[in-house]
């Protein structure tokens, strides 16, 4: 088959099943919309599976723009192929918006893990929803806001443009907006939904402005254009030379200005530090929504825009390479410390998530074009960005079966699971190996890379903060990981006549495949064939000391855990008891929601917008007050014309036309 | 030029009978004078007819207007006026405002005739012999070429037979109604 | 001979004499009675000009005729209404139409 054939469905596919599902709600039953839109988003699986396969191990052509045959490879180098650009909006002569189909190793990585993930939720959702024997009332618009989801992921991924990225990028914060505040009922969901899109909309305005002054000086949205050649383009744009660091504004180098605008967009979508406040609580959405959205795919939408203009950040902007590093490394700390007091089980994980996304973009932030040492960094962030994607999925799909059972996210009401759920416990087991980095599991993988690439590239205290993180995560995932399944059972267990127990096989199979592939992480094809910042094979360096004190730490802080947490005793409260203040402020999240909401509320609503009210108020609308006044006093004087009396009509018609004829004739 | 002659003074008497009746009939307050004055105004119409000497137009005005229209309107009068109510008070004001715009029409356009009025027609003749006939008007109303008027006619005749119709559904609509 | 303006000027004032009673009539009838005033002063004008200034031709003349035939007709239409609103309304004065919406 033709990529050209098949790559419009890839988008179309779940576009469709989106309008049909949201337009058949009230039509079929929840679990007939779940099996249509589990199925079409099974083709899309198997399209991008194909699509990907083709391009890492085939061989194919497209023709570009210039009706030039373009081949996925060119020897050894995966090249970067439009396999179609349609013209979307002609703005004017030069500022026209395509909607494309861009493949490249990174999209294409992006693709696999978009499809797997989605399809494992889709599936998984399907036994999630079925509650006490009925279907959620919403289940068709859940699976209809799940295809758009994943239409609007792939779109983002695969943009050929900047502006193609923003368009979906919004979708995606759209459907995540929608599926945080599924349940719309409760209010806690209502005030999430709201905060997550606030959130993300005010870190979006930075990557808009970002966006506008990077095409305005380059004339171009097209990452092509953008990223060709050592991204000479934007160099030449903005007048970039060795010695100078081109155009000003304020006194910055305008480049570093645009390209921190645009990180600050993927760090809201990524929930760096200190955009970081909405994450958490979009946990009140489903779990496997959590898992595809909040974990595996759309916030590691910033990583992914830092990556997809990886060259443009390396060449024109190394200081904001430098500042993305330092943000992550604070924000993997942070989170971490944080992660360790939480008592809700999703909230763990979370902020789990935020540490690893940290971790991702801290990679990217020492990388730089060079040789194989520098360049390390890319190809470790995308690597963590997969494994994670598997893992942390399957962390939160596992919760969704533990919270299915306990009807509960609180970790007092759980402990002791292991003997209900052995298939929950293994995979759980697996992912929380994973995320500590021992090895044979995925994590251990990509984290090392990461490490070694702090290290290698000079960034020593960062690989000093990042090891920590390492041990603060085995610590945390353990500690999760033991209250649930062992400490202390919960005795209402026994007794209760809904025992705890393994789900159906659609929620316990994509545990299973998600374990496979943590497990079987090793014998995937390397990801330093293609997945690299020169899009060719890399060596890829292993610093066995690097690994040995990863391995060290994360199994100190295992035993710390195991210590604590593995039998009830009164170790942790005695801890906590000693500083309970530090402990209150850590589970607060470290007070910064409140410094949020405290702007917010003094500032933003305080003084803005109170003026602002008030100017709507007195002006806008006492301007169109006096209009309508007017309006209203002249047709209440003048209805009276309208009187239905035959005679003033005749009146006034000849008056009327004894004036026309008098001014007509003198 | 000899001002008073027979046809000027027939004229004059005939613009005084047309223009003060008109007034009156307008002015008067019971509507059954009012009828009479008018009937009165028109036959000084068709007298100005006569002295054009148009004796068909003055005929059919006397036959249609005097004879027909003027009877249907004695009708409706008898009909609907209730006995010891056929007067009417028309307030001042009223008059005032109706007198305001005749005043002003007439002003307007007889200053305007005055004005603008030379009309190059002036006859030599003292007064007009000869008449149309009878035989010109009947070949121009149901002739067909140009300067003749079938169509006009025919549509007058279906008009008319529309007006007995309408008239005879409007005024049975209360009985249909109540039956 | 006559001229024709004093025609026009007899044309006039009845014309005007009867907006006078359409605007100052309180009685349906009346209203009538001042449009046939109207039209007969239109009628007069055609009459005039058509003697006047094209005594060989008849257009004039039959524009009379046709004009006299339609008042014929408004009138017993119109007699017909009024008699309705009376029916109705109990008297036929302008203000009983005034809301004929209703």
């Amino acid at each position: 088959m033709e990529i050209t054939s098949i790559a419009p469905w890839i988008l179309l596919l779940p576009f469709l099943m989106f309008i049909f599902l949201g337009l058949t709600a009230h039509k079929f039953s929840g679990q007939t919309s779940a099996k249509i839109g589990t199925t079409a988003f099974g083709i899309v699986a198997i399209l991008c599976y194909y699509v990907a396969g083709r391009y890492f191990f085939g061989n194919f052509s497209v023709l570009d723009a210039n009706g030039f045959e373009v081949f996925n490879k060119t020897g050894e180098i995966y090249n970067q192929i439009t396999v179609f650009n349609w013209t979307w909006m002609q703005m004017t002569e030069n500022l026209t918006i395509h909607i494309g189909f861009y493949l490249d190793p990174i999209s294409a990585m992006m693709l696999v893990v978009i499809a797997t993930v989605s399809l494992m939720v889709h599936i998984y959702s399907y036994g999630y929803m079925f509650e006490h024997g009925h279907f959620d009332e919403g289940m068709s618009r859940y699976y209809a806001v799940l295809s758009l989801f994943s239409f609007a992921m792939l779109g983002l991924v695969l943009a050929t443009n900047i502006f193609q990225m923003y368009i979906f990028w919004e979708l995606v914060g759209v459907s995540s907006f929608l599926l945080i505040g599924y349940y719309f009922f409760k209010p806690a969901a209502v005030s999430a939904c709201k905060k997550a899109f606030i959130v993300t909309r005010f870190a979006d305005m930075f990557f808009l402005i970002g966006i506008l002054i990077l095409s305005y000086h380059t004339q171009t949205f097209d990452f092509d254009q953008l990223n060709a050649d050592n991204a000479k383009h934007v160099l030449d744009s903005f007048s970039i030379t060795d010695g100078s660091r081109g155009i000003t504004f304020l006194g910055f180098p305008l480049i570093t200005i645009a390209t921190f605008c645009i990180f600050l967009g993927g760090a809201g979508k990524s929930a760096m530090f200190p955009f970081h406040i909405w994450l958490p609580d979009a946990m009140e959405g489903p779990t496997p929504s959590s898992a595809l959205i909040h974990a595996a795919t759309m916030v590691v939408a910033g990583v992914f825009l830092v990556a997809r203009l990886f060259p443009v950040y390396s060449f024109a902007a190394p200081e904001v390479l430098n500042a993305i590093c330092y943000i992550g490394a604070f924000t993997a700390l942070f989170a971490a410390i944080i992660a360790v007091a939480q008592t809700d089980i999703k909230r763990v994980l979370a902020f789990s998530t935020i540490s690893q996304i940290a971790y991702m973009m801290v990679a990217l932030g020492v990388a730089r074009f060079g040789n194989h040492e520098s360049e390390l960094g890319f190809t470790a962030s995308m690597m963590h960005l997969f494994t994670h994607a598997m893992f942390k999925a399957m962390l939160f799909l596992c919760c969704g079966c533990i919270i299915h059972c306990v009807e509960s996210n609180e970790m007092s009401k759980m402990g002791g699971l292991k003997k209900y759920m052995p298939i929950t416990y293994w995979c759980f087991l697996i992912g929380c190996l994973a995320i500590a980095g021992i090895p044979i599991f995925s994590g251990f993988y990509s984290k090392g890379e990461i490490l070694t690439a702090c290290l290698e590239n000079g960034y020593t205290a960062i690989y000093v903060v990042m090891t920590l993180t390492a041990g603060l995560t085995a610590f945390y995932m353990f500690r999760l990981f033991f209250h649930i399944f062992h400490y202390e059972e919960n005795p209402e267990y026994a007794t209760s006549h809904h025992k705890p127990h393994d789900q159906g096989w659609q929620m316990t199979l994509p545990l299973i495949v998600f374990a496979v592939l943590t497990v079987g992480f090793v014998f995937l094809p390397g990801f330093n064939n293609a997945i690299t910042a020169t899009r060719t094979y890399m060596e890829m360096p292993t610093n066995w000391t690097v690994e040995g004190i990863s391995i060290a730490v994360a199994l100190l802080g295992i035993a710390i855990a195991f210590f604590l947490y593995y039998k009830k005793n009164e170790k942790p409260a005695n801890i906590m008891a000693k500083c309970p203040a530090l402990c209150e402020f850590v589970y607060n999240r470290m007070k910064i929601d409140e410094i949020w909401y405290g702007i917010t509320r003094s500032f933003i609503f305080g003084v803005i917008c109170k003026s602002i009210a008030w100017f709507d108020h007195n002006c806008i609308d006492g301007f169109m007050n006096l209009c309508a006044w007017i309006t209203q006093k002249v047709s209440l004087e003048t209805k009276d014309a309208q009187s239905g009396n035959v005679q003033q009509y005749v009146w006034v018609f000849i008056m009327g036309v004894v004036t026309i004829a008098f001014l007509a004739l003198y | 030029m000899e001002l008073i002659t027979a046809n000027n003074i027939i004229f004059a008497l005939l613009s005084v009978v047309v223009l003060g009746c008109g007034l009156l009939s307008v002015l008067t307050e019971k509507l059954m004078h009012a009828a009479f004055y008018l009937f009165l105004t028109l036959v000084g119409v068709a007298g100005l007819y006569l002295q054009m000497s148009y004796d068909f137009l003055a005929a059919a005005q006397l036959s249609v207007y005097a004879g027909g229209i003027l009877m249907l309107f004695i009708f409706a009068i008898v009909l609907v006026h209730k006995i010891g109510e056929n007067s009417e008070h028309v307030r001042m004001g009223k008059k005032v405002w109706a007198g305001i715009a005749a005043f002003c029409g007439i002003a307007v356009v007889l200053c305007t005739m005055f004005l603008f009025g030379n009309f190059s027609a002036d006859p030599s003749t003292d007064q007009f012999t000869e008449t149309v006939n009878m035989e010109l008007i009947g070949r121009t109303l149901l002739g067909t070429g140009k300067h003749q008027y079938l169509l006009p006619f025919e549509a007058t005749g279906i008009l008319l037979l529309a007006c007995i119709i309408g008239a005879l559904v409007i005024a049975n609509k209360e009985k249909e109604d109540k039956e | 001979m006559i001229p024709v303006q004093f025609y026009l000027v007899i044309s006039t004032l009845l014309f005007f004499i009867g907006v006078f009673g359409f605007i100052s009539r309180k009685n349906l009838i009346g209203l009538l009675m001042s449009i046939e005033l109207i039209l007969n002063a239109v009628n007069i004008n055609f009459v005039a000009f058509n003697r006047y200034l094209f005594p060989n031709q008849i257009e004039g003349y039959i524009y009379s005729l046709f004009i006299i035939v339609v008042a014929a007709a408004e009138t017993a239409v119109a007699i017909a209404i009024i008699m309705n609103v009376y029916r109705r309304m109990g008297n036929e004065t302008v203000k009983s139409i005034k809301e004929l919406k209703n």
